[in-house]
């Protein structure tokens, strides 16, 4: 029977089904400091042990600074946090890619660039944005404490088996749009809760073009459609992303995985429960102007006007419009900012920073404006500082920052002020996201460079973009 | 072991918000206490509070009507976003044992159920007619998990429930001890054929 790519894998880690549910099991555990303490706190007062602490990897990422790595954590909750991960982990026999590791960074990011995502695996991790691993061709579930402490000492999960969704998209992005636009369109037309209960399969012609890098902010971000995950079809630009990392198969291993990762496909005719068509040929650039991802507009456009808005919508539109301190009908690019931020697992990877500095280098951001780029992981700072990239935000007048969330959640030191407006590249623009009374705006790491330059949010499409090679990278990785 | 969830009886608090996210439930800063008790404190603490930290009474659970209302009747989408369990544990902590909606958040769903919180899924127009009549204050209602109903004003609603999550309630057990002592050869038997390219290479650790 033709199956889905989704399908194939869940069948495969599928050990028991009971009263409609499915027992899965887990090849691959990824913790952080905020959500495991009483998971593991759980555990330790019912005896119980990590049953694969080989299978299970921490990552430091919610809370740390990313200032200057010799003082110590200055928050007394977040230092906590961290030690006791790192107490945890040591009890536990658990690799920790703590504060001061090279290894260290926002636990999306790190997984992929070193190998421990897969395709063909389930993963799991206390964090809802989880679904990114999914570009990979594995099957990722954001998870709560009491799922990772059932995964901790059984490395299984039960779990509902999602409905399947097909998102196919089509066409080819115009100059200064991308995969970030597309996914904060997408999530406009389907809303917040459209592919609630789905497993989401992204496919079509502009997502076989995007680089991995890329498909990784599309799966990143369909949790914020709602989508219980994201999943695409894996080939040869995953293969070559992770070959050679450290934690990927090597040898007899990787001969081995080629023809089993040759079978991670979905088969022509698979059944999906529902299914969505988009084309971006004609996309521009997109911004969120509300407080959740759904409320976005092209940059061209105004905030909505609320005798446009169907009954149902108006309070919700009226109450964002006034946290976010703007009024109906207001052109997008007539807003100011005080704040840029570059960072998070949505964008924060080498090519993200890559796509910013092409608008960027031999500018400035505008006076006034205090822009951050956060990297997604220390490898990515390391990477960037060797090319000479980050020459390029720094001459342009951002800070250069140590790897973690960040801004994306306020809960280190990087946070909004009361008031204070914020161009990010991040995943979410709820209220206080970002720090108390703070306001996101969602975009790509294009129109956020664009945006940093002009100080009101800018239509990049209207600003000259160099090409990759005009950067004048030493080492040349482009992607 | 979670409390057995057999019937729930109490007032109704109405919830006047669609696409209420688990940053709105409970703020990222409060994740890092890491105590379940007292975190309803923190519960839509930005709702709630005012600058200086001074509790108003403008959040419908603060009204003197509302308090104590064990059953939160809200909109569309509850509980999106974020998977923090945290957000589940302040709305216990605060007494509220039932959510109603037309639609939640996934992995609120499925965090609710391992605690002892039931969420209803309920059509628009039963939810806005429950809602409207709680506006008062004075609305009690019971929530049925033997029956699958919800009673409130003498009429009587029919939901449905996942059989797994009914089971989890009622019987409060825990998934891994029902692991643990049943599927442990399963487990075992994935174990033995797991393919060395589905683990992690095994070297040296890094650092």
């Amino acid at each position: 029977m033709a199956r889905t790519l989704f399908s194939k894998i869940w069948d495969a880690h599928e050990l028991a089904t009971r009263e409609g549910q499915s027992l899965l099991y887990i090849d691959r555990h990824i913790t952080h400091e905020v959500t495991s303490p009483l998971a593991f706190e759980s555990l330790r007062a019912s005896g119980r042990r990590v049953r694969r602490p080989d299978l299970t990897f921490a990552v430091m990422d919610h809370n740390v600074p990313t200032g200057d790595r010799s003082l110590p954590v200055a928050d007394v909750m977040s230092a906590r946090q961290m030690e006791t991960l790192d107490r945890n982990t040591r009890e536990y026999g658990i690799t920790c890619f703590g504060y001061a590791s090279e290894n260290q960074g926002i636990s999306h990011v790190v997984a992929p660039e070193i190998g421990l995502t897969v395709p063909g695996a389930t993963l799991v991790c206390g964090d809802s944005h989880t679904s990114t691993h999914g570009a990979l061709g594995a099957l990722a579930l954001g998870i709560g404490t009491s799922e990772g402490e059932q995964v901790f000492a059984t490395q299984s999960l039960w779990l509902r088996r999602p409905s399947e969704m097909l998102v196919t998209v089509d066409g080819e992005f115009e100059r200064g749009v991308g995969p970030k636009d597309a996914i904060l369109w997408m999530i406009r037309k389907m809303g917040t809760g459209g592919a609630l209960g789905h497993a989401v399969q992204f496919g079509g012609v502009a997502v076989k073009n995007m680089t991995l890098e890329e498909r990784m902010s599309v799966t990143n971000m369909a949790i914020e459609g709602g989508a219980r995950t994201a999943i695409i079809e894996p080939d040869q630009k995953v293969h070559q992303y992770i070959k050679g990392t450290p934690y990927a198969p090597a040898g007899e291993d990787w001969e081995e995985a080629m023809p089993f990762w040759k079978t991670l496909y979905t088969d022509p005719g698979a059944h999906f429960d529902a299914s969505r068509r988009f084309h971006v040929g004609a996309l521009e650039p997109q911004v969120s102007w509300g407080t959740n991802p759904a409320m976005t507009v092209g940059i061209s456009e105004t905030t909505p006007i609320l005798s446009d808005c169907a009954p149902a919508e108006r309070s919700g539109v009226e109450r964002a419009l006034k946290y976010m301190g703007l009024v109906e009908g207001q052109r997008m690019t007539s807003i100011m900012v005080d704040r840029v931020f570059i960072g998070s697992c949505t964008n924060a990877r080498l090519s993200d920073l890559v796509q910013a500095a092409r608008v960027l280098k031999g500018r400035r951001a505008a006076s006034g404006v205090r822009a951050m780029v956060v990297p997604g992981s220390q490898r990515v700072k390391r990477l960037a500082e060797a090319s000479g990239l980050d020459a390029i935000f720094r001459n342009a007048g951002f800070e250069w920052r140590n790897s973690g969330c960040s801004l994306c959640i306020g809960m280190n030191e990087d946070k909004l002020g009361e008031g204070e407006r914020c161009a990010s590249t991040s995943n979410r623009n709820f209220e206080n996201r970002q720090g108390p009374g703070g306001r996101t705006h969602l975009m790509s790491p294009m129109t956020a460079a664009a945006t940093a330059i002009e100080g009101r949010l800018a239509d990049v499409r209207e600003m000259e973009i160099l090409a990759v090679d005009e950067l004048g990278l030493r080492g040349g990785r482009s992607d | 072991m979670t409390e057995r969830v057999l019937v729930i009886t109490g007032r109704v608090a109405p919830l006047d918000a669609d696409d209420v996210d688990t940053d709105q439930i409970i703020p990222a800063q409060y994740l890092k206490v890491t105590e379940k008790k007292g975190l309803s404190r923190y519960l839509f603490y930005r709702w709630r509070y005012d600058d200086n930290g001074e509790l108003t009474s403008r959040f419908v659970l603060d009204r003197p009507e509302f308090s104590g209302s064990a059953i939160l009747a809200a909109g569309r989408n509850f509980g999106i976003g974020s998977s923090r369990e945290n957000a589940v544990w302040a709305l216990l902590d605060a007494g509220v044992k039932c959510v109603l909606a037309t639609s939640f958040g996934d992995i609120f769903y499925s965090n609710a159920s391992r605690n002892g919180l039931l969420c209803v899924r309920l059509d628009q127009a039963v939810l806005s007619e429950v809602r409207s009549s709680a506006s008062g204050g004075r609305l009690h209602a019971t929530v049925s998990l033997a029956d699958l109903t919800l009673s409130c004003n003498g009429v009587i609603h029919r939901f449905q429930l996942e059989p797994h999550i009914r089971e989890r309630l009622m019987s409060g057990a825990d998934d891994i001890s029902l692991t643990l002592s049943n599927y442990e050869g399963e487990i075992l038997g994935y174990e033995a054929k797991m393919q060395p390219y589905l683990k992690p290479r095994t070297q040296r650790p890094l650092s």
